[in-house]
């Protein structure tokens, strides 16, 4: 049984505007599911439907195998969702805010109040309880909306963009309590603009573009698929002109710094060899961006309007 | 979800209703209280005594139900408009959407809570009203039948506007240039008698006088219009507005996508 089904589903706003062109997408039970894709490419579209926040046009959703338009309330009791913006009352107290949630689902007050308290405590929140939801700082809104998420105790949790403008420090702990929830047997779906947070979080991953998934695949085949990495590399000392190194392209970014675009068929041991040669020392070298980065604009240049594509129809 | 779960549900809803507005008594519970005390001293106490006899009884006997009614009126409608529509602007009607509570638990929830505030500010009212003149209830079960449809059918009123209410000042133009208006024509201050025939005639299209009259019979045991039918006719408004908005909000008119 899936966690998630969608066939061919589709979405026209009022205003014609045509966000979905039919997706088709599946999660499977337990899985860490990254759903990618450039601003206004659908994402937020389809977990709005997903999570009943938006009409659908056609198709179908089927969460833990309920079908959301004839068994909607069986479907809605198995997924929690961390929307993108804050939503909850401003005016209310952390504890009544996640206690309110479990009594929308019917759970009987004294299990919330139990529910909410763990919940809390896992978030670190406990000690906030009191306060009214508006004193709390960015990070705290978004580990609140997680435990009001998480208080009917869904099997599937999706969750957009939940480490947006989280610190460094803050974002690799929800990361921790994210892969937690995971390994208890939790269906996740994410969307996140740091695709580092996709590539560490996420066995299989789904790239949105122009309200089409144009790639669905696990993490490990995607980036296979990349066939050029670009490294950066600092130097010792400044030089006036890029080395000539053959099968490499090389740019100078600055009278220290190389860019180097490495073919995946070629070895890193002969750039250091031939930089060698040449009298180049390298002090460090890194990664110009994340791998999944540069897949993923890849796969987007591909898929822009106009360009042909091979990589609309989802493996 | 099971009934259980719908009722817990339910609960929550008017709970959280009743807590927000018992939190900002100041702008919910106590500006009517004063304001109504003002009508009570003003026109009950410095006007009313030069006015005399009104339907057979003291003015200020004759406008306390009106002043009551208006009060439960004002406040049902308020109370629902304002804390729904609170719901679409701070977005936080999601948490009730992705929920698995179906619409009419949603609405009979939001309905209950305006209810609840309408009634006590009634109570607060008819408390106040005690320290001016003097009142005895003729007919409890039309009283209380008129209170409750009534504060039910402007709770529906407000969720209405609350749907379609796209800013704040959508949210306050029904109030301020229908609600008050027809109130203040309905009967309130005084007996449609006192009008002459086009006036009478015109006044018994507006709804709010078969509310203050009915009210005003189950206090004093006097009305301008027949007590039955305006109970039959609340009853049908209360319905007729019950269905329209839960079908809007089934269809998700405003809060949907």
């Amino acid at each position: 049984m899936s966690a998630l089904t969608i066939r061919n589903l589709k979405k026209t706003y009022a205003n014609g505007t045509e966000a979905l062109k039919g997706i088709d997408l599946t999660v499977e039970r337990g899985d860490f599911f990254a759903l990618l894709g450039p601003n206004g490419a659908g994402k937020s579209t389809t977990i709005g439907v997903i999570s009943s926040l938006v009409n659908k046009t056609s198709g179908e959703v089927r969460i833990l195998d309920y079908d959301l338009d004839s068994e909607r309330a069986l479907a809605k009791q198995k997924i929690g969702v961390v929307p993108q913006e804050f939503n909850f009352s401003q005016f209310e107290k952390v504890f009544d805010i996640v206690v309110t949630q479990a009594g929308f689902y019917g759970i009987p007050a004294p299990l919330a109040r139990q529910r909410a308290e763990k919940y809390l405590r896992k978030l670190g929140l406990w000690d906030k309880r009191k306060s009214q939801a508006r004193m709390l700082s960015g990070g705290m809104k978004r580990r609140l909306m997680i435990a009001r998420a998480l208080v009917h105790e869904p099997d599937l949790l999706i969750l957009d963009e939940p480490t947006a403008g989280v610190d460094i420090e803050l974002r690799r702990s929800m990361w921790d309590f994210l892969i937690g929830l995971n390994e208890e047997g939790r269906t996740i779906i994410l969307t996140t603009h740091y695709l580092e947070e996709a590539e560490s979080l996420c066995r299989r991953i789904a790239i949105i573009d122009h309200g089409r998934i144009v790639e669905n695949t696990d993490m490990k085949s995607l980036l296979e698929k990349l066939q050029v990495e670009t490294f950066i590399l600092d130097l010792a000392r400044p030089v006036n002109r890029a080395p000539e190194l053959s099968g490499f392209t090389v740019k100078l970014r600055d009278a220290a710094t190389l860019e180097v675009e490495v073919p995946k068929t070629e070895n890193l041991n002969r750039l250091f060899v031939e930089l060698a040669e040449q009298d180049f020392q390298v002090m460090s070298m890194r990664n110009k961006a994340n791998r999944l980065e540069e897949l993923f604009v890849r796969l987007v240049e591909q898929n822009l309007p106009g360009q042909q594509s091979n990589a609309e129809v989802a493996s | 979800m099971t009934p259980r779960q719908q009722w817990i549900a339910f609960l929550t809803i008017v709970i959280k209703e009743v807590r927000r507005f018992v939190r900002i008594w100041p702008q919910t519970l106590l500006p009517p209280a004063i304001t109504m005390t003002l009508y009570f001293v003003i026109f009950g106490n410095l006007v009313g005594s030069r006015i005399g006899d009104m339907g057979g009884f003291d003015y200020m006997q004759y406008i306390v139900p009106g002043l009551i009614m208006m009060s439960v009126i004002q406040n049902s409608y308020g109370n629902v408009v304002s804390s729904f529509f609170s719901t679409k602007f701070q977005h936080s009607i999601e948490e009730m959407l992705v929920s698995p509570m179906p619409s009419h638990v949603i609405l009979t929830g939001y309905i209950v809570g305006g209810m609840a505030r309408g009634i006590m500010v009634g109570v607060i009212v008819s408390i106040l009203s005690l320290f001016f003149t003097h009142l005895t209830m003729q007919h409890v079960w039309i009283t209380v039948a008129t209170v409750i449809m009534t504060s039910a059918l402007f709770s529906l009123g407000g969720f209405i506007n609350a749907i379609f209410a796209n800013n704040f000042d959508d949210v306050s133009i029904i109030p301020n240039f229908v609600l008050t208006p027809l109130t203040y024509l309905g009967g309130v201050f005084y007996s449609l008698d006192l009008l002459s025939d086009f006036w009478r005639t015109l006044t018994l299209v507006n709804p709010i006088v078969y509310m203050v009259n009915a009210f005003r019979y189950g206090i004093l045991g006097v009305s301008d219009v027949n007590v039955y039918a305006s109970l039959g006719a609340i009853f049908a408004f209360t319905t007729v507005f019950y269905l329209l908005a839960l079908w809007l909000l089934q269809r998700g008119t405003g809060i949907r996508g």
